[in-house]
């Protein structure tokens, strides 16, 4: 069960931790759109410049985000040998059959792993560094000009949080039942899939039954306290910005210029 | 069966942030025949415990790693993990953990939460198939289930072709637990067996537990955090506060602990509490504090009255006078 915890919040408290969720999202979409926008080592060197820091003063375990990497690692290791293989470039390095290996094939692989590996770290410490509440309040705020659209901006970022908050909820009662399961001799481990499969009925139903049991108190304790979302709502924690917030858009503004200033000029080596 | 574990610790999630030591070098004894309570409020062990008996819970192996390399430096070796049930070592990974399941029981809190085959008689019978070396003929399962239903105090032919969902809750919960003794286990382990029922649902699943015991589960082992329920019931009872095991002794001789436990935050039986407070006031009460030898004891005091003479509430407030009758 806890291979699942993939990019969970990891509760420490440190400068990373303390931003504000509106920013490290911004953050998190700027970055992405500067990898991508970044054509050469150099423009990626930067990214991965920035991303260390962020890891720097994050005091999130380098064993728990090389984890998260582990998870995409097939998926790296498959496209840049498919790329490194069927890339069409003029220096021709081997030949062989259908598969020809050039300089340009082995240098676009290297920025595709390069970039993959940012995009998942980067992501992962988003989730790392900031609870899954603030995270939806943060979206909940940023999403608020699509209320002008009469889009439930709102209820989205409810919905949002009630399915993360039962997210450990359902995982410790599947754990529950699949104990009590076991107890009566139920074996989940041997078998062929067809078997497999079949001995998850007795977890799942009772675990669905469960849900909408919970599902049901849940609505009947919000209509209890009179729960209507929309705008009078007042929020627990507001969100600020602060000192710690300027410093972190001064370094994401200067990833991205730097990004499109290699780009632009094309000092670019490689 | 007889259940040993000496120097027993579980950590959850040991090695990560949120790592909680649920246990910490819990030694106990629990003999075959016995009908063991274990009390102590939410969070001391006593479910972590239990989980350990059938191996739903492993005594991590790191443990074992751990000490031997202490051992290399000649440093004083940690104390040796043991646990065993009957034949069982639950410290050797080996072990056939699916056997030790079929003779140890495990009933867990709220097990109507657990029931979702079709009919009764189909999730009552799960745990018969699973446990079964060959598959049982229909016969054998329809007179192990019928047995089964019967002793819980449910009717067969009433009951076998309903939807366990169908029923009420303390129908729901006898079907779950002839679930978990339909393979007739050695061991019944309960965790919280009468947790949310009415005062005559408890009642009647402790005296369920009690016919059990006399017919079918040489030992009972339930977890609880209601006083009254353990020292009526119980031959011995552990107390567990922040995973360790304070005191284990008879419901009797627990309850002239009675000062430590409320410090432990438990609560003591009424019974208890009463001769507490008659014992400040001077008066010595024998008796092992279930209703029936508090009463008999209380009558003593009154220079042996008869039981015709029924004690009037107003007649304890009196109490100190009686002293001279209290020997």
């Amino acid at each position: 069960m806890k291979d699942v915890a993939f990019g969970q919040y990891y509760p420490v408290e440190s400068f990373v931790h303390r931003l504000d969720p509106r920013l490290k999202l911004v953050f998190l979409i700027a970055y992405i759109v500067a990898i991508f926008l970044a054509d050469s080592f150099c423009g990626l060197a930067v990214c991965a410049g920035a991303l260390i820091l962020i890891i720097a003063f994050a005091r999130v375990p380098l064993r728990k985000i090389l984890r998260s990497v582990r998870g995409i690692l097939f998926l790296v290791v498959f496209t840049a040998v498919l790329n490194v293989l069927f890339y069409t470039g003029d220096t021709v390095w081997a030949d062989w059959w259908i598969f020809t290996i050039t300089k340009e094939g082995v240098i676009f692989s290297a920025r595709l792993i390069l970039r993959l590996i940012l995009l998942v770290m980067c992501s992962c410490m988003l989730t790392y560094t900031t609870t899954p509440v603030a995270l939806t309040d943060g979206i909940e705020s940023l999403l608020t000009p699509l209320k002008w659209i009469r889009f439930p901006v709102h209820e989205l970022a409810l919905i949002m949080s009630i399915a993360l908050r039962f997210i450990p909820i359902l995982m410790d009662e599947t754990e529950r039942i699949k104990n009590a399961q076991k107890a009566r001799g139920a074996d989940f481990e041997s078998g062929g899939l067809v078997k497999k499969v079949r001995a998850i009925i007795p977890i799942l139903i009772p675990l669905l039954l469960s849900a909408f049991r919970r599902a049901d108190e849940l609505g009947d304790a919000m209509d209890a306290r009179c729960y209507t979302g929309g705008k009078h709502r007042t929020k627990y924690k507001k969100l600020r910005f602060s000192w710690r917030d300027l410093i972190a858009f001064f370094l994401i503004a200067a990833v991205m210029t730097g990004v499109v200033l290699l780009r632009v000029y094309g000092w670019a080596p490689l | 069966m007889r259940i040993t574990a000496e120097h027993l610790s579980y950590t959850y999630n040991a090695g990560s942030p949120f790592a909680c030591a649920a246990l910490k070098d819990v030694s106990l004894t629990i003999e075959e025949g016995e009908f063991f309570g274990m009390i102590g409020h939410t969070g001391s062990g006593k479910s972590t415990f239990v989980q350990h008996l059938n191996g739903l819970l492993r005594v991590p192996s790191s443990l074992k790693k751990y000490k031997k390399k202490k051992l290399k430096k000649g440093q004083t070796p940690p104390p040796e993990t043991v646990l065993t049930v009957g034949e069982f070592d639950l410290t050797n990974k080996k072990t056939d953990f699916r056997a030790l399941r079929k003779h140890v029981g495990m009933v867990f809190q709220y097990p109507e939460y657990q029931l979702f085959a079709d009919t009764v008689e189909a999730d009552v019978a799960f745990g018969l198939k699973n446990f079964s070396e060959k598959k049982p003929t229909d016969e054998e399962k329809k007179a192990a289930v019928k047995a089964a239903l019967e002793i819980v105090g449910l009717s067969y032919e009433e009951l076998k072709d309903k939807s366990p969902f169908e029923l009420s809750g303390g129908q729901k919960r006898r079907v779950a637990i002839a679930g978990v003794i339909v393979t007739r286990p050695e061991v019944l382990v309960l965790d919280e067996p009468a947790a949310g029922l009415d005062p005559l649902g408890k009642k009647e699943v402790m005296e369920l537990l009690h016919k059990l015991h006399r017919e079918w589960c040489k030992t009972v082992v339930i977890v609880s955090h209601d006083m009254d329920e353990i020292s009526e019931n119980c031959t011995r009872a552990a107390v567990f506060s922040e995973g360790n095991v304070k005191y284990v002794l008879p419901p009797k001789e627990l309850f002239s602990h009675s000062e430590e436990l409320l410090a432990l935050g438990l609560d003591i039986p009424l019974t208890a509490r009463l001769s507490a407070a008659l014992k400040k006031r001077g008066v010595e009460l024998d008796c092992d504090f279930t209703v029936d030898s508090f009463v008999e004891s209380v009558l003593r005091l009154n220079g042996g009255a008869s039981a015709e003479n029924e004690v009037a509430p107003e007649q304890t407030e009196t109490a100190p006078e009686w002293k001279g009758g209290a020997e």
